[in-house]
């Protein structure tokens, strides 16, 4: 009995070595908020990098370290030092705030760790201040609007009414949507910006957008503030008159149930649709439903393809802060949300652009495309990958 | 600016809206701080977990009706356990540890809703009678509005009405202007006091339950509605019910006309009327104590 105790025991204590031998081959720093107003987000992209890793059958291969960034600039600043400097992280991956990402850039530049940008959305990342340590699989802010413009006045929309938060990544999206918007012939007869953050109620902003009588409004609202504003703004009866367009994430597979019935007719454009009819879509969903019994949102495909990205540059043979870094602005592939492509001049991802609808489907909800803008890429806008 | 007369009713509509909802706060937050002396910033907590109970009563029982009579009592029951753990104890501990203990229980109270309810924004649908607009002196606005303003006005008006025709209203009142004399006059102030905190969390729930479907619930609604509540209390005068309605129609007003009127300064207007009204009269615009 005792001999054979040992042996299993010995056995086990060499199972151990090995698998511990065959593991922390690359060690990776997730900073995400996992409190405060984005831990629903940070929560999403969390699942789909684990789901990422355990689909590639390298779950192993990866040691994670997990810091809170509570979506504050200085709270993330110093767990990204913690990261870096304590844990000495391969990469790092997260970010869901721009702010936070803002806070940090200076430091990851210098201290030459990759970062994989998993949501924050703030052109300068990828333009003026774009980092070779910076990659970005999200989105950037323009990229998702820009597109939004043309597709809206080339479906016939003349006079818009624009709305979105009063700060940065507000101000980004409305002005991308503008640009492109009045571009090709249309006309933004007015905008408003609510102060972010301690806006709940959007009725007078309401009543303003609709005396201006315009063809459509077109908003950028996410989180608590996309589910007030959908359902305000069908309670004032303005979707029959006036038709509502927006940014996806008004409208992002996460919250479109609390939403409810008002959230159908809404059209939007985003990078990921959960109803994209792929090979490759139809897999994640599934398998991401099975896993979590509930379909993915464009967050979880965000931490999806932040470990993809990671994975294709450590099967190319990437080891090491530098070379990951040099790695990733190399991949390219085809994933849940179609091709896939680091742009080599700002490290900013290229993507299709899909604009849907939200339908009934029985009682629920789901997503219609109805356009798609293929392969979008930012200009450079200043920027120079050094 | 548009001028049309349709656009000003609306945005009136709007004010006294947003006014109700604060009234149903900060009438408990006020009536609780001006008899007890005590500060509950777990207040607005109390309000988000009214929310909460708001959406799963309507969830699981499927009556938005049968929501609003549960969320009260539910939040009550919060109330009365805070009140047997915590709160008793610290009714004589002065201000600074009473602030320092409930801003940390609404810490605990969002974690507990975060790990209850999780972190996403839940729906509650409005009923089927109120969800839609209706025309209103030839304007359209949404009815579920309109029942928020009338269950404001009502207990606006049942709770002035107690407060000033009752015999337990004239207990409330001589505890708010002297409450060791009350207690000498035979008042029982203590069970005066966990009556009153009672109906103030019930008023604080049945707020929450009723912002939920224009709002959802969110686990931020403890704080977001924290400061315009406290705004209301500091401007209306303590402990004063004429102060909070004051407060709440001031508050509100502001606010929704801000937004329209002068949109690049909405948020700072309320700061701005909240340092005027403190330099002008510090102990409010209609203090209960004279």
């Amino acid at each position: 009995m005792r001999k054979f105790l040992c042996a299993a025991l010995g056995a086990c204590a060499a199972a151990s070595l090995m698998v511990h031998s065959a593991a922390a081959e690359t060690k990776v720093g997730l900073l995400l908020p996992t409190s405060g107003n984005y831990a629903a987000l940070g929560k999403e992209i969390d699942d789909g990098f684990v789901m990422a890793l355990e689909e590639a059958g390298m779950a192993g291969d990866f040691t994670l370290v997990r810091e809170d960034s509570e979506a504050k600039p200085p709270v993330g600043m110093a767990k990204a030092r913690k990261l870096v400097l304590q844990d000495n992280v391969d990469a790092v991956v997260g970010i869901v705030s721009s702010a936070v990402l803002g806070a940090v850039r200076d430091f990851i530049d210098g201290s030459k760790v990759p970062l994989i940008v998993a949501n924050a959305g703030n052109d300068e990342a990828t333009g003026a201040n774009c980092s070779k340590y910076i990659v970005r699989v999200s989105f950037s802010n323009a990229q998702v609007n820009r597109p939004m413009g043309t597709w809206m006045a080339e479906h016939g929309v003349k006079k818009v009414y624009a709305m979105a938060p009063d700060y940065a990544a507000g101000h980004q999206m409305i002005d991308a949507f503008t640009a492109s918007f009045t571009a090709a012939g249309g006309e933004v007869i007015g905008a408003d910006y609510t102060p972010f953050g301690k806006t709940q109620d959007f009725g007078p902003y309401l009543t303003k957008a609709k005396a201006a009588s315009p063809d459509a409004v077109f908003v950028f609202y996410a989180g608590g503030e996309a589910i007030s504003f959908v359902k305000q703004y069908d309670s004032f009866g303005l979707k029959a008159d006036i038709p509502l367009y927006g940014s996806g994430f008004l409208t992002s597979p996460l919250y479109v149930k609390a939403e409810g019935p008002a959230a159908i007719g809404v059209t939007t454009s985003l990078h990921y649709v959960p109803t994209l009819d792929t090979p490759e879509n139809q897999a994640f969903v599934a398998a991401f439903k099975a896993k979590f019994d509930r379909p993915p949102s464009e967050y979880a495909v965000q931490g999806y393809d932040s470990a993809r990205v990671l994975i294709e540059a450590v099967k190319a043979g990437a080891k090491g802060r530098e070379a990951i870094a040099e790695a990733l602005s190399k991949v390219s592939y085809t994933g849940p949300r179609g091709p896939l492509t680091i742009d080599p001049a700002t490290n900013n991802v290229v993507q299709n652009i899909y604009v849907y609808e939200t339908v009934a489907d029985g009682d629920a909800l789901t997503q219609k495309i109805v356009g798609t803008i293929n392969e979008v890429r930012d200009a450079p806008n200043g920027c120079v990958l050094k | 600016m548009v001028a049309s007369i349709d656009f000003w009713l609306t945005q009136f509509l709007n004010g006294l809206q947003l006014s109700m909802l604060l009234f149903l706060l900060s009438v408990g937050l006020t009536i609780i701080f001006g008899l007890m002396h005590f500060v509950n910033l777990a207040h607005g907590a109390l309000y988000m977990v009214g929310a909460y109970a708001g959406v799963t009563a309507a969830a699981s029982l499927g009556s938005f009706w049968l929501a609003l009579a549960i969320a009260p009592i539910a939040v009550m029951a919060v109330g009365m356990f805070l009140y047997a753990t915590v709160i008793r104890h610290m009714r004589r501990s002065g201000p600074m540890n009473q602030v320092l203990v409930t801003l940390g229980l609404i810490f605990v109270i969002v974690d507990l809703v975060r790990i209850i309810w999780g972190d996403i924004a839940l729906g509650m649908e409005q009923p089927a009678i109120l969800s839609g607009p209706v025309e209103l002196l030839g304007v359209v606005y949404p009815a579920y509005r309109l029942f928020v303003i009338g269950v404001g006005a009502a207990v606006m008006l049942a709770l002035s009405l107690v407060l000033s025709r009752t015999q337990i209203g004239a207990m409330v009142r001589a505890g708010v202007e002297n409450d060791a004399m009350a207690a000498c006059m035979g008042i029982n102030v203590e069970r005066l006091f966990f009556a009153v905190f009672c109906v103030g969390c019930a008023l604080a729930g049945l707020g929450g339950a009723i912002a939920a479907p224009v709002f959802s619930a969110t686990p931020s609604m403890a704080t977001d509605i924290l400061i315009p509540t406290l705004i209301v209390v500091v401007i209306g005068g303590l402990g004063s019910l004429r102060g909070a309605i004051a407060g709440s129609l001031i508050v509100g007003f502001i606010q929704t006309f801000g937004a329209v009127v002068l949109p690049g300064f909405a948020s700072v207007l309320i700061y701005v009327l909240l340092a005027g009204v403190l330099i002008a009269k510090p102990s409010g615009l209609l203090p209960a104590r004279g």
